[in-house]
C-alpha cells in the first residue's frame, strides 16, 4: 500500500515536472530568440548567418540611445530614492495613526494607487501637470515615478512595521532615547529590509515603467520603454535585440543585488533587535543593583 | 512628543495623497463632464451608451475574462507543481524572473516569433499547417497577453498552496482520500484566496491593455486602455477619455469589491502593464 502511494505519488509529481518544464520552456523562449538573434549578422530573427557583435556596437555607438538610458536610470534613481523617503513616511504615518478610521483612509488611499491601471494613473497625471502648468519632460515624468512607487514602498515597509514588537520602542524609551533617537537608532535599522526591498521594487517599476511614462513623457525626452516601443513599432531592428540582451543582463544583476540585500537585512534587523533587547536586560540587571 | 512627530509623518505623505491620488480621481471626472471646447456637458456619457462604445467594452470585459481564464488554467498547475519541486524557492524565483524583464522587450520578442518567416511558422510549416497569419490576430494577443500575466497569476496561488498546512493533506490521506479528492475538496477551497488575488491582478490590467494591442493585435482589438490612450494623445478629447476612465475605475472598484481585496498584504508586481 505504502510502496503503491509512493509510485502513484512520484507519477504524479513526474507529470508535474513535464509540465513545469513546458510552462518554463515557454517563458524563457522568447528572452532566449531575441538574445540569440542579437549575435546574427543577417539583421532579422528568423535566418541565423554568422555570429557578429555588430549590433551591440552600434548600441554603444549610438549617442541618443546612450542619453535615453541614462535618462531612464537617473529617473529611476532619483524616484525610487525620493519615494523611498516620502513611503517610508507614509508607512510611519499609517502605522503611527491613532484612530482606525484614518488609518483604514490613508490605507485605502494608498492601495487606490497600487490597483489602479497604467493608463488611468498616466492619463490622470497628465491632466495633472497640464493643470498645474508643467511642461511635459523630464520633470513630470520623475514625478510621475515617484508618485506610482510611493504606494509601493508603503506596502513593502508596513509588514515591518506591524511586526516590530511595541516593547522594543517601550525599551528604547526607558533607556533615555530621545524621538529622533528612536527613529534612528531603533525604528529605522529595523525596518531596513522593508526599506531596501521597497526601494529596489521602485527602482524595478521605474525601469519597466511604459504606459505611465508614454502618456506624460514630452517631445523632447524619452524613456528606454518608450523608446523601444517606437522603435519596435517600425518592426525588427537587432540593435533592439542587442539592448534587450544588455537590459535583460542589468535586470539579472538587479535581482541577485535585491535578493543578497534583502537576505543580509534580515539577518541586520535580527542582530539590531538582539543588541536592543540585550541593552535592555543589562539596564535592567543594574537598575536591580542599584 | 509622539504625537508631533506623528503629525510630522503624515505632511510629506498626506501631501502626497491629496496631489497624485485624490487629485487625478478627481480631475478624470471632472473633466469626463466636459466636452472637447471645455463646456459642461453630459454628452460624453450619453455617448458611451451608443453601440459603438458599449460593444467596444463588452469586448474588452470579454478579451479580459478570456486572459484571466486562461492564465488560471495555465498557472494553477504549474504554482501546484512548484508547491512539490523540492527547491522551491528557486523555482518561484525563476517563475518571476520573466516578469521583471521590460514588458515592451516581451512584446517586440513576439513580433519576431510570429512573423510570417518567424520559428512558429517555420515550426507550422514543418507540421504541414503553415505558414499561417499569427500577427494581428485575436491568437496572437490572447497568447502574448497570457504570457505576460501567468506569473501573477502563478504567485498568489503558490503562496496560497504554501499556506496550506501539510497536515490537513495527510489527514485527507488518512481518511482516504485520493489524489484527486484531497485536490477537489482540500486544496482547491483553501487556495480560493489566492486565485483570487491571481484573477485581480490579472483581470484590471487586462481591460487597459493598449501596449500589446498596437504592437502584437495591430489596433485589430480595442480595449478600454486603447480607447483612453487614443482619445487622450491621438484625437485630444480628454472629456471622452476620460468617461471610459470613469468606467474603468467603476469596473475596478467592482472587481474589488467582489474578490474582496484591498490589495493588503499581497505585494505583486501587479499593476506594471
Amino acid at each position: 500500500m505504502d510502496a503503491l502511494e509512493s509510485r502513484r505519488g512520484s507519477r504524479v509529481l513526474s507529470a508535474g515536472n513535464v509540465y513545469l518544464a513546458v510552462v518554463f520552456l515557454l517563458l524563457y523562449a522568447p528572452i532566449l530568440y531575441l538574445i540569440y538573434y542579437s549575435f546574427n549578422s543577417g539583421g532579422n530573427m528568423h535566418t541565423f548567418e554568422s555570429f557578429t557583435l555588430e549590433w551591440y556596437g552600434q548600441v554603444l555607438q549610438d549617442t541618443r540611445l546612450i542619453i535615453i538610458v541614462l535618462n531612464t536610470v537617473v529617473i529611476a534613481l532619483l524616484s525610487s530614492a525620493i519615494a523611498t523617503v516620502v513611503g517610508v513616511a507614509g508607512a510611519l504615518a499609517i502605522h503611527n495613526a491613532r484612530s482606525r478610521r484614518l488609518r483604514n483612509t490613508l490605507f485605502t488611499l494608498n492601495n487606490v494607487m497600487i490597483v489602479s491601471p497604467d493608463v488611468i494613473i498616466g492619463a490622470s497625471f497628465l491632466m495633472l501637470f497640464a493643470m498645474a502648468g508643467i511642461t511635459l519632460g523630464f520633470t513630470s515624468v520623475l514625478l510621475s515615478h515617484i508618485a506610482f512607487s510611493v504606494p509601493i514602498v508603503v506596502l513593502m515597509v508596513m509588514p515591518k512595521l506591524q511586526e516590530m514588537s511595541p516593547t522594543l520602542i517601550d525599551a528604547a524609551h526607558d533607556l533615555g532615547a530621545e524621538s529622533w533617537d528612536v527613529l534612528s537608532r531603533v525604528i529605522i535599522p529595523y525596518i531596513t529590509p522593508g526599506i531596501l526591498a521597497g526601494f529596489f521594487m521602485a527602482l524595478t517599476y521605474s525601469l519597466d515603467d511604459f504606459a505611465v511614462t508614454f502618456f506624460v513623457t514630452g517631445q523632447g525626452f524619452s524613456t528606454l520603454s518608450v523608446e523601444i516601443y517606437s522603435m519596435a513599432k517600425q518592426g525588427i531592428s537587432l540593435t533592439i535585440n542587442a539592448l534587450s540582451t544588455l537590459v535583460f543582463l542589468v535586470t539579472l544583476g538587479l535581482v541577485v543585488v535585491y535578493y543578497v540585500i534583502t537576505t543580509k537585512g534580515a539577518e541586520a534587523a535580527r542582530r539590531a533587535s538582539r543588541v536592543i533587547s540585550s541593552a535592555a536586560r543589562s539596564n535592567a540587571g543594574s537598575e536591580v543593583k542599584a | 512628543m509622539e504625537s508631533r512627530s506623528r503629525n510630522l509623518y503624515l505632511i510629506p505623505y498626506g501631501l502626497w495623497i491629496v496631489v497624485f491620488v485624490v487629485a487625478p480621481l478627481i480631475l478624470v471626472f471632472y473633466y469626463s463632464m466636459l466636452d472637447i471646447n471645455g463646456k459642461w456637458t453630459l454628452a460624453n456619457y450619453t455617448r458611451f451608451f451608443t453601440p459603438v462604445y458599449l460593444k467596444m467594452a463588452i469586448k474588452s470585459f470579454w478579451y479580459a475574462l478570456l486572459i484571466t481564464a486562461v492564465s488560471l488554467v495555465v498557472a494553477y498547475p504549474a504554482a501546484l507543481a512548484i508547491s512539490r519541486t523540492r527547491h522551491k524557492q528557486l523555482w518561484l524565483l525563476l517563475t518571476v524572473l520573466p516578469s521583471w524583464i521590460n514588458l515592451l522587450l516581451k512584446a517586440y520578442a513576439f513580433i519576431g516569433l510570429f512573423s510570417a518567416h518567424g520559428p512558429v511558422n517555420a515550426m507550422l510549416a514543418a507540421l504541414g499547417v503553415g505558414p499561417r497569419q499569427i500577427m494581428f490576430t485575436d491568437f496572437s494577443f490572447l497568447f502574448v497577453a497570457v504570457y505576460i500575466f501567468v506569473p501573477f497569476m502563478i504567485l498568489p496561488i503558490f503562496n496560497s498552496i504554501e499556506e496550506i498546512s501539510p497536515s490537513l493533506i495527510a489527514a485527507a490521506h488518512d481518511m482516504g482520500a485520493s489524489e484527486w479528492v484531497t485536490l477537489r475538496r482540500v486544496i482547491f477551497p483553501l487556495t480560493a484566496n489566492g486565485v483570487k488575488s491571481g484573477c485581480r491582478a490579472v483581470f484590471i490590467p487586462a481591460l487597459s491593455l493598449f501596449m500589446i494591442t498596437r504592437l502584437i493585435a495591430g489596433n485589430r482589438i480595442i480595449t478600454l486602455g486603447t480607447a483612453i490612450e487614443q482619445h487622450f494623445l491621438v484625437t485630444q478629447d480628454w472629456g471622452m477619455g476620460s468617461t471610459i476612465a470613469v468606467f474603468l475605475v467603476i469596473a475596478m472598484g467592482l472587481i474589488m469589491a467582489l474578490t474582496d481585496g484591498t490589495g493588503s498584504g499581497h505585494v505583486g508586481r501587479e499593476r506594471r502593464v
